[in-house]
């Protein structure tokens, strides 16, 4: 592991593209999306701006296929799996990790706006510096030792997360020459059907790197692009002790009426 | 009747390992218990190439059919099998799952793919070759037959082999299931 070089290299042995290749790339395909007339909420699997896409997208269309029993059901968690601490990502070492102390909540629905209850919710991220504890980063920032940077909870009954963490930094990667990711946290979910599995990044109000990011950029719709960044919500700040930011998040569809034919 | 708009996918990036794998993941059951089978296989690139930052989440009926509704899936706690598990590929691509042979009309494993370098989820399923009902399978029985084998796990002695490509002449069959936006 420690033979192999930072890990988001394209597969080809090119040179890297410059930044502005890869934003006239993202504004190609942004115009070609608006053109098209067409609404396309999700990323594109294809998208060459995000060179580690090339091999790793499917070419062929994917077969829609009605949900069997299994996959109408997820897996069930509860508090033999997640401690409630785990919720806190400062309070995991002896010290307060370095950086801006945040919440992180909101509501996790399904197409109907139903609460996903008592559910999974897994994030991971980097620290204030912009560096992940993960030894293959090989940015050269400095790791925090209070700081390790995931965790987890269970969504309420009405199906409210929360986490208290540090803002993460933005950091760089090797997509493209000074290629920066915006500031971001990882986030895991889990809905009531094995269909609505759904892994994504949430993004901070005002980021000026957001418009040159190709991950972000692969949700050529700027709306859906819009869902992915969360809010921030003075409400949520607490008085000489951290800031706030709201970040609701809706799953694919409404699985249990799939049993039932439709139109 | 659905009406709110879905929050988009992201990749997984590179730098999960530390945070979503964990001790006791890829085993649903401990190795060597009666009745314990292997699910393993490699994921690969365009290019024949193995994915080492590929991550694989399984989920699966209990041998009797049933759809489990247990927790424990984080906290094994060696007896409830909860019919779900996560595994992350090694260096050379290859995931490894220890379970049971699941039950049903048609059994299947259901499982989720993410990778660095892959912008969304992708889902598939991987069939017990042999299975009763395997013909009349109302999404194998629509594939033509050279895609229909990719999502036909192969048998070997400790259990079965299901590789995993993302593109390519074998790229696996993925699925998206009605009400999924399309790309
Ligand atoms: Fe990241």
């Amino acid at each position: 592991m420690s033979t192999t070089s930072r890990t988001d290299q394209p597969a080809t042995a090119a040179p890297l593209a410059d930044q502005a290749t890869i934003s006239a790339e993202i504004a190609a395909h942004a115009a070609e999306y608006a053109r098209s007339g067409r609404e396309r909420i999700v990323p594109l699997l294809d998208y060459p701006p995000y060179r580690s896409s090339l091999l790793r997208h499917p070419t062929k269309a994917p077969y829609q296929v009605d949900p069997e029993k299994l996959e109408r059901f997820a897996p069930v968690f509860g508090h033999s799996d997640v401690d409630p601490l785990e919720a806190d990502l400062t309070i995991q070492h002896r010290g307060e990790p370095l950086g801006e102390r945040i919440v992180v909540t909101g509501r996790v629905t399904d197409g109907d706006g139903r609460p996903v209850a008592h559910q999974l919710v897994e994030i991971w991220q980097a620290n204030s510096a912009g560096r992940y504890i993960h030894q293959r980063d090989r940015h050269p920032a400095p790791l925090d030792p209070n700081f390790t940077g995931m965790g987890r909870c269970l969504t309420d009954a009405n199906g409210y997360y929360r986490f208290v963490t540090i803002k993460p930094g933005p950091y760089p990667w090797r997509n493209h020459t000074n290629a920066w990711r915006p500031s971001h946290i990882h986030f895991s979910l889990f809905g009531t059907a094995f269909t609505q599995r759904l892994i994504t990044q949430m993004y901070f109000p005002g980021d000026p790197l957001q418009p040159l990011d190709p991950i972000f950029q692969s949700i050529t719709d700027p709306k859906a692009r819009e869902m992915l960044i969360a809010t921030y919500d003075h409400d949520l700040t607490q008085p000489e002790w951290c800031t706030g930011y709201r970040w609701d998040i809706v799953l694919t569809g409404s699985s249990r009426t799939w049993m039932e034919p439709t139109e | 009747m659905t009406t709110l708009r879905p929050t988009p996918g992201q990749t997984i990036g590179p730098f999960y390992g530390f945070a979503l794998p964990y001790p006791g993941g890829p085993e649903l059951v401990p190795p060597g218990r009666a009745g314990a089978i292997r699910l393993h296989g490699r994921v690969l690139d365009g290019a024949g190439e193995p994915i080492p930052d590929a991550l694989i989440e399984l989920w699966q009926t209990s041998p009797e059919g049933e759809v489990v509704q247990r927790p424990g899936s984080l906290r094994r706690d060696g007896w409830t099998f909860t019919g779900w598990g996560r595994c992350s590929t090694d260096n050379t691509g290859t995931y490894s799952f220890t379970t049971l042979r699941p039950g049903g009309p048609v059994p299947f494993f259901a499982l989720t793919v993410f990778a660095r370098g892959l912008l969304d989820r992708l889902f598939t399923r991987a069939y017990l070759p042999g299975s009763p009902g395997l013909e009349s399978d109302p999404l194998l029985s629509a594939l033509p037959a050279d895609r229909r084998e990719t999502l036909i796990a192969q048998p070997d002695q400790d259990g079965y082999v299901f590789d995993i490509h993302l593109q390519g002449e074998r790229e696996t069959v993925f699925l998206i299931y009605p009400g999924q936006p399309t790309r």
